[in-house]
């Protein structure tokens, strides 16, 4: 009987070989010729971390560290880890109850499952970093977490240096070609956006091996994919720190800005705006909160006005109505205008504060006085200029000087938002007059300052630069040099240390100009204000501006002979320039050139910033909104005593709903009417029954 | 005295190449289960020591399989023959003992709790009884397995563990019983029944692949086009005609209502939903009648996870794999119960395509062997109970390697003597020891 089947045995094999031939295909198939399956495998269980660096440290001209980072400590949880923990210890430690505890810990699992680490409390303080490190092991689970955050030690500065912030998808839509990731940070303000690639250094990327939870399971290969992370290179500006600071003590109750630029190279010593904010608040776990309430104050502490405030400069324009003039050879220092305290030549008169005969005999002379009439006549003559065919072709070569000196034009500091201000083009006018109908008696006013003519403060100490250096500036900037410079960071830097020659005056004349602006601190409207131990040269100004009182200008260079230190500023709506901006100027000069302040400009620092000059349409402002918030708050005390009333008498009176969010504390008085166990939230009861089920799957 | 002549007479008898063959597939497997749990910095000794790991208690299974095997080795042959038949009533009574005794683990009913975390699957056992019970039966002298008598017995003793396992929800084991008309074909069974089987899975397939009218008019076409071929037959005898039309509409309400029928209410609904997610299609399971009992369920997503894990885990190993535990996929734990009916997606992730075609061939090479071991036997007894155990072997390579590879639904039955398990491995031992224990008498004329 066995023969009698036997052929059946070799159609038996025949099956056998089909049937593994047909397994051996699907596999040349899955395993040879399919390469998706080696993507959806990385994909699976390949976890990319990025590893940050520190970010660079920005350091000032002295090699103070004024933008570093500190370690702060997040607490982490991984929350299966911490079955069987003493809660109510735990929730002392914080400071927390236990419902609080629970609600956290839900959060945690729903954010990022049972087990993987959530943040359970971000930043902790100092004190709670040290409760919690020592106690930290007898809770399983929790783990402190360092964190790199920005800190500023000297509080100061923070619309120079800026801030940083999580990249939303605006910003990764505009950079996609730079790496950056959903949650890196990244420059937003100031330093540390211009710089922003300097600073960050160089991601590095650890690939790890995940499981199928996402739980890490150790450095694939053994990490032989992994990139380092290079830490941020440091930058070093030119800041005085303690410049900076009394800049911003002296504006203090103010609203305007100070600069102060080295004018042998540009570098910018001190750069204050106020109101100003403490920088410090804008790291950390507040970030979020301050940051909306500096964004919605009216006085705009964001707001940079050094580089982004557009003032009328008023009589600091005039030594440079005369440079023009000198460099076109319209005039000669020896020019004189007979004022006799107006200019009648255009029909209506333009007021001049001097009626003295000869007090425009000579150019210094006007610039010492600060004749109004003498520029406006040297303006009219520059655009009247008869080598152009009309006076718009004039105004035109006139606006190209202010142009080359650095006005109505971007300058180029490495700093983000920077305006041009105005120097208005002949266009406006044509729309203002109609048609190219205008002349220089139109617009005689742009001579002394003021019409549609506006600067920033940068720029206004710029102009004392060019004339501190006699004809030329380096761009303002206010980093000096990086670590570790390469040829690359000539896109940086390069710029800042190329010469801008823009008149070719001789010196002597220079001189003359130089002279007439020194006459102002000796007997002029800066007469009172003095630079103990230096002569130095100043302008006044009151610009006249259609918000208010005039604003108060003062642009200054110091010493007249080597000049270190030049130095622009602006109180908005306060008056005269020699006396609410001129102390401001005088004050840092003498503390940056002579390292230190007399015992009487120290008390002249404290009585002048106490002053408060902000205008009162702000301060009304800022009195609504405190009233409004005494007001509020009142109210809620008041709810609160009612319903402090209300519930003792009020048992009967039984909610129906129950909301574990927004009442986690309260007290379950009311069994009766919600009968399902309410201090354990509803998810977590489903989540330990879902995890039961699992592990009964499988015996 | 005996018994030592008796052991010496069986150890030069023995067939080394399966046994060399059977211990180099148990190291493996425990390789495997090692690579399974792997983790770095895993203290090996200690959990070797320790028995808590799977690899460590699957090694103390094998050291019980080698005594149980030496047990089989040095008993007599004659021992089978003369208990087969009380075996396999044992083995029923034990089945039909699960409905009372039985646990409920993993939700099939058919454990039998023995005490000690340690419970016994008789359809597993019945497997050996049910393959010496049928040599039992075909090696009678009064059988004559041409008869449709003999043939309906010799399958109805196969049956018998098949329905009570279905009765028990162990649908992947009652399949392995089917393995046995591989047998039956080997002793005659008519070569018809082979072509029928082969002819409705083919239909099955095609109704599952194909819209139910595209494949209507397909059929339509291939009887329209035989009764073409055979317009002359036709003529001389009417009686064809009528078989071709018969079998059309046999065919058509395979395709129309049985199978159809056969996902709806025979099988659940997560079943269904394998099959279909097999060749790419979503199952609807409001359709399913056991779906619709248990309201309280939700409806189920398209369940491929395991076999799209499964997939890319042999998928990336590729030509050479990754090398022994450097697997991603199963370090990571991606492919469920990767110790048991996946153990085969490590070894293609590890050693890739070489690894994996190797491995094959070892199967392979057993397979072969047994059939060439089957056919060299005087006994009808012993043949048969070979036959049995090479189909259940290959039943049971072929259906766990598909599963993982995406060529079959995913049916819980492990891969013989590499997965993870105790009565599985102590199965297979037993069943290839006892034919290793008849072959060393294969001189004798066993009954």
């Amino acid at each position: 009987m066995s023969t009698y089947n036997q052929s059946r045995s070799r159609v038996i094999q025949i099956i056998f070989l089909l049937v593994f031939a047909t397994i051996i295909g699907q596999l040349i198939n899955l395993q040879i010729f399919s390469s998706k399956y080696r993507i959806m495998a990385d994909n699976n269980a390949i976890y990319r971390k990025v590893i940050y660096p520190d970010r660079g440290i920005i350091y000032d001209i002295k090699k103070r560290a004024i933008l570093e980072n500190t370690i702060m400590f997040d607490l982490m949880v991984i929350p299966s880890d911490t079955k069987g923990i003493d809660k109510v210890a735990f929730s002392n430690l914080l400071g927390i109850d236990t419902v609080e505890y629970r609600k956290r810990i839900t959060t945690a699992i729903i954010k990022n499952t049972s087990v993987k680490a959530s943040v359970f409390e971000a930043l902790l303080t100092p004190e709670m970093y040290a409760r919690l490190n020592e106690n930290i092991y007898k809770f399983p689970g929790f783990m402190l977490q360092e964190r790199s955050i920005r800190s500023y030690p000297y509080n100061t500065a923070a619309a120079i240096l800026g801030y940083i912030g999580e990249v939303d998808t605006s910003f990764l839509r505009k950079y996609k070609d730079e790496g950056y990731e959903m949650g890196d940070y990244t420059g937003l303000n100031g330093l540390e956006r211009t710089y922003e690639k300097v600073l960050m250094g160089q991601r590095g990327i650890k690939r790890f091996i995940r499981d199928n939870k996402g739980r890490l399971q150790g450095s694939f290969e053994k990490g032989l994919f992994d990139t380092v992370a290079i830490a941020g290179r440091n930058l070093y500006t030119s800041i005085d720190i303690e410049v900076q600071q009394l800049a911003e003590k002296l504006l203090q109750n103010k609203i305007g800005s100070a600069v102060a630029i080295n004018p042998k190279t540009g570098s910018i010593i001190a750069m204050a705006t106020s109101p100003s904010y403490n920088p410090n608040s804008l790291t950390g776990s507040t970030r979020r909160k301050n940051f909306g309430k500096l964004l919605l104050d009216t006085a705009r502490p964001l707001l940079n006005r050094a580089i982004k405030g557009q003032y009328p400069p008023g009589s600091t324009f005039k030594p440079l109505g005369g440079l023009v003039a000198l460099d076109e050879n319209i005039i000669t220092p020896n020019y004189g205008f007979p004022c006799g305290g107006a200019y009648y030549n255009c029909g209506k008169a333009v007021r001049c504060t001097h009626s003295g005969g000869g007090h425009a005999s000579n150019l210094r002379n006007a610039i010492a006085y600060s004749c109004n009439s003498y520029f406006v006549q040297v303006f009219r003559m520059a655009v009247d200029n008869p080598l152009y065919a009309n006076p718009q072709k004039g105004y035109l070569k006139w606006k190209e000087y202010m142009n080359n000196f650095g006005m109505g034009v971007k300058l180029g500091i490495d700093l983000p938002g920077e305006v041009k201000a105005s120097i208005p083009d002949t266009n406006r006018y044509n729309k203002d007059f109609g048609g190219p109908r205008w002349n220089s008696c139109n617009i005689l006013t742009l001579g002394i300052g003021q019409d549609r003519m506006t600067a920033t403060p940068l720029q206004l100490s710029n102009l004392m630069c060019i004339i501190a250096n006699k004809g030329y500036y380096y761009t303002p900037h206010l980093v000096d040099s990086l670590e570790n410079e390469t040829i690359d960071d000539t896109v940086y830097l390069s710029k800042y240390r190329t010469k801008h020659l823009v008149t070719h005056i001789a010196d002597s004349i220079y001189s003359i100009i130089q002279d007439g602006m020194e006459d102002v601190t000796i007997f002029g409207t800066a007469g009172r204000l003095k630079v103990p131990g230096h002569k130095y040269c100043a302008k006044t100004g009151t610009a006249q501006n259609p918000h208010g009182n005039d604003h108060a200008v003062f642009t200054a260079f110091a010493p007249k002979e080597n000049p270190r230190i030049a130095v622009a500023v602006v109180v908005e709506n306060s008056g005269y320039g020699g006396t609410w901006a001129g102390p401001v100027a005088t004050l840092l000069m003498e503390k940056y050139l002579n390292d230190t302040l007399t015992v009487e400009s120290e008390k002249r620092v404290e009585t002048f910033s106490k002053i408060d000059l902000i205008p009162k349409e702000i301060k009304r402002w800022y009195h609504r909104k405190d009233s409004i918030r005494v007001a509020k708050e009142k109210e809620k005390e008041k709810e609160m005593e009612q319903r402090e009333d209300i519930t003792p008498d009020s048992t009967t009176n039984i909610k129906n709903t129950f909301d574990p969010e927004a009442e986690p504390n309260r007290k379950e008085n009311d069994k009766n009417n919600n009968p399902s166990t309410l201090d354990q939230p509803p998810l977590l009861l489903h989540n330990t029954e879902k995890k039961k089920k699992k592990d009964s799957i499988k015996p | 005295m005996s018994i030592q002549h008796n052991s010496m007479r069986v150890s030069q008898k023995t067939d080394t190449l399966i046994i060399w063959l059977y211990a180099i597939l148990v190291t493996i497997g425990i390789c495997c289960i090692f690579m399974v749990e792997y983790k770095p910095g895993m203290n090996v000794m200690q959990n070797i020591l320790g028995g808590t790991t799977n690899f460590s208690k699957q090694t103390l299974f094998a050291g019980v399989c080698v005594i149980v095997a030496t047990f089989i080795m040095l008993s007599d042959s004659k021992l089978f023959t003369a208990f087969a038949n009380l075996f396999y009533a044992f083995g029923i009574v034990l089945m039909l003992a699960t409905f009372v005794l039985g646990k409920n683990i993993n939700g099939s009913k058919s454990w039998i709790p023995l005490g000690g975390g340690f419970n016994l699957q008789p359809a597993e056992l019945c497997k050996i009884f049910v393959s010496l019970a049928l040599a039992k039966y075909l090696s009678r002298q009064e059988t004559d397995f041409s008869k449709l008598k003999s043939q309906i017995i010799g399958a109805a003793i196969a049956m018998v563990p098949a329905i009570l396992s279905i009765a028990q929800q162990e649908t992947g084991l009652a399949l392995v019983y089917s393995a046995f008309f591989i047998v039956m074909y080997r002793e005659g069974l008519p070569s018809t029944i082979l072509i029928t089987g082969i002819s409705v899975i083919i239909l099955v397939v095609a109704t599952l692949l194909l819209e139910p009218n595209t494949l209507a008019i397909i059929l339509t076409l291939i009887a329209a086009i035989i009764i073409f071929i055979l317009r002359r037959q036709i003529k001389r005898q009417k009686n064809i005609l009528t078989i071709i039309v018969t079998l059309w509409l046999v065919c058509v309400s395979i395709q129309r209502f049985a199978v159809p029928y056969f996902f709806d209410n025979v099988l659940k609904c997560y079943q269904s939903t394998r099959v279909y997610s097999m060749v790419g299609k979503d199952y609807d399971c409001t359709k399913n009648k056991h779906a619709s009992n248990n309201t309280s369920k939700a409806v189920r997503k398209p369940d491929d996870y395991n076999v799209r894990q499964s997939k890319i885990a042999i998928g990336s190993g590729g030509v050479i794999g990754k090398g022994y535990l450097k697997g991603t996929q199963t370090r990571g734990k991606y492919v469920p119960e990767q110790s048991t009916d996946f153990i085969f997606t490590s070894i293609g992730e590890a050693f890739g395509f070489v690894g994996s075609f190797i491995f094959l061939l070892l199967y392979l090479l057993l397979l072969l062997r047994i059939i060439r071991l089957a056919e060299r036997q005087r006994s009808t007894f012993s043949r048969v109970y070979a036959y049995s155990v090479v189909s259940i072997l290959f039943f049971h390579i072929t259906v766990n390697i598909c599963m993982t590879i995406g060529l079959f639904p995913i049916i819980g039955i492990p891969l013989p003597l590499i997965s993870y398990g105790g009565s599985s491995l102590l199965t297979f031992t037993i069943l290839i020891f006892i034919m290793l224990r008849l072959d060393a008498d294969r001189q004798m004329v066993l009954r």
